[in-house]
């Protein structure tokens, strides 16, 4: 166990090394957040019409999803790549470890640290000047950590399967590049999944991106309300095991195919 | 049993081909054509703990195929493949214990972190007992002089130290066999007199197996007792290097500074090197005596220097890798 840990212990501080990129990426996901909650208060002022969710509880949304973004699975490990590119992927392979949870492990570094970089000064800024609010009580606090965790799982399996095709070279690139905008839009990142037309909130409800964003937000902000919550983590912890059976799944194949092709 | 049995192993890949240019491209997105690369064609050997093999060849012969199949990277084909006992792809996870592997043109240390984590890295990831580790490390770090590089990132350091670096990351659990893929490709001198002399000294104190596939003949002569010779997927040669010199030619070299540049004729031996008051004589030493060779020169001609050697191991390999080309 103490291997998995080392690999997430040694990733991390490489991640925090980043801090340039994690200034840049403060900045700018701030006013893009401003953008953001300018346009939902416009609709919001512009229309009569019941909403689905209050403005307020938009707004921590937002603001959630801006101090979250580096935790979406919206990008591969750069090392990994090269690791594949160069063959430096044979030593993973020479380790007594297995690959699977190991590049899961990197994963979750690669996930937590540029994340804990962020989100920290752009919470902290958007609670006091921007709006935003803390959870309405204690359970809904307790139960959006543990939901934070579901999401860090959901999102790290899924960043594990966007490393395991680059095990395809070629194709994968186009798979790591593709699947993000995919995840993206179904993960309530663009816009939160209760404004969605009825048809397409069934097909995203079907996905397991909205884990990642949507639910453990809606519980921070009482939409969901706490007594319900169970149902986010558990759905949050089954398509987990779903997913990290899909990724040991094709990273056999990859594996084998690159022990096939030799190179 | 020997530590490593390997009989008639065999590999092919499929190599998917394409006609050049634009027409090439488009048809090879309807149909594809493949080739049958036969990597290796049944090879056979076996290495007994605490010897040091150079495996050598041509590019393509078979060498890395080999030795991913050793490491339990890759399944071959066919063949029966046992280290220390175990199947190296049935039983991954035990077999790479007690291996250590360098592929001398990649890094297995982690790029942006200094190098003494990466070792910690590796303690954790082998499961090394706190105690061992301390004190391997501390031998390795001595041999291979490696000490005031610890702290430094990886990216940062030089070719030379990182190899070191990469030799003692190979051995920090202690493993019975080493892999050398090109240990000392690219290093200047130093780092290749270093290197060489640390091995020599791993398999003389610490009884570790070691298989180094180079094309650096230097290596292996200073290294190995025993050469195995692949070619086209087969063990061509398996032998000391003597005898895989005295398979190719018998003859010595007589290399001459004469005082003055002059065109040396002499029975039993032939010119095969000549440039200003350098030559080079090749001869017999069966047919022609060098001590006679040396004296009827010396009398003949103005000789400043004089020294008897074997042919270059360079131009043996190449002549027999001349003979087995395909």
């Amino acid at each position: 166990m103490s291997a998995y840990a080392a690999v997430i212990g040694a990733r991390f501080r490489v991640l925090l090394q980043y801090r340039a990129a994690a200034f840049a990426g403060f900045v700018t996901q701030i006013f893009w957040g401003w953008i953001r909650l300018m346009v939902f208060q416009a609709f919001y002022q512009s229309s009569a019409a019941p909403q689905p969710m209050s403005l307020p509880q938009v707004a921590d949304y937002i603001w959630l999803g801006q101090a979250m973004l580096a935790m979406f699975p919206w990008n591969v490990d750069g090392e990994i790549r090269d690791m594949v590119r160069t063959g430096r992927v044979a030593y993973e392979m020479l380790r007594p470890a297995d690959v699977y949870w190991v590049w899961f492990c990197r994963a979750v570094a690669q996930r937590t640290a540029p994340t804990l970089l962020r989100a920290v000064p752009l919470l902290a800024l958007a609670l006091v000047f921007f709006g935003m609010r803390t959870p309405p009580g204690a359970a809904e606090a307790l139960w959006f950590a543990a939901c934070l965790a579901g999401a860090l799982l959901i999102s790290s399996a899924v960043s594990t399967i966007l490393n395991i095709t680059l095990l395809w070279t070629v194709a994968g690139d186009g798979i790591a590049r593709l699947a993000p905008s995919l995840i993206l839009i179904t993960s309530g990142m663009i816009v939160p999944v209760p404004f969605f037309p009825v048809p397409i909130r069934r097909v995203i409800e079907a996905l397991p991106f909205r884990g990642v964003n949507d639910l453990p937000f809606r519980v921070y902000s009482g939409h969901i309300p706490a007594t319900q919550a169970w149902q986010v983590l558990t759905q949050q912890l089954a398509w987990t095991m779903v997913l990290v059976l899909f990724g040991r799944w094709l990273m056999a194949r990859g594996l084998k195919r690159m022990v096939v092709q030799g190179g | 049993m020997s530590l490593i049995h390997v009989r008639d192993l065999r590999k092919s890949f499929r190599v998917s081909e394409r006609a050049p240019g634009m027409v090439g491209a488009f048809a090879g997105l309807v149909r594809r054509r493949c080739r049958i690369v036969e990597a290796l064609a049944g090879v056979t050997f076996d290495v007994e703990a605490g010897e040091i093999v150079g495996y050598i060849g041509p590019n393509g012969a078979g060498k890395s195929t080999t030795i991913k199949v050793l490491s339990g990277i890759l399944v071959p084909d066919s063949g029966e493949c046992l280290v220390g006992s175990r199947v190296p792809w049935r039983d991954r996870l035990n077999h790479v214990r007690d291996l250590g592997v360098v592929f001398g043109q990649r890094t297995q240390l982690w790029w942006d972190l200094p190098v003494t984590e990466s070792f910690d890295l590796l303690r954790a990831i082998y499961g090394v007992p706190r105690r061992d580790f301390a004190e391997r490390r501390e031998l390795l770090v001595e041999l291979l002089c490696i000490g005031r590089l610890l702290n430094t990132p990886v990216r940062q350091l030089s070719l030379g130290e990182r190899m070191r670096c990469d030799i003692a990351a190979a051995l920090l659990h202690g493993p019975r066999i080493l892999f050398l893929d090109e240990p000392t490709i690219g290093l200047d001198a130093p780092s290749k007199l270093a290197v060489r002399d640390f091995i020599r000294r791993l398999v003389r104190e610490q009884g570790t197996t070691v298989i180094l596939t180079t094309h650096d003949l230097d290596d292996i002569e200073a290294l190995c007792t025993r050469v195995l010779l692949i070619a086209a997927g087969r063990v061509l040669m398996d032998g000391t290097l003597d005898s895989l010199r005295e398979t190719v030619t018998h003859e010595r070299r007589l290399t001459l500074d004469l005082t003055e540049a002059a065109e040396i004729r002499e029975p039993g031996a032939r010119v095969v090197y000549a440039e200003g008051s350098r030559v080079v004589l090749a001869f017999d030493p069966e047919e022609t005596s060098a001590p006679d060779l040396v004296a009827r020169i010396a009398a003949r001609y103005a000789v400043r220097d004089l020294f008897i050697h074997s042919v270059p191991i360079d131009e043996i390999v190449a002549a027999l890798y001349a003979e087995h080309a395909t």
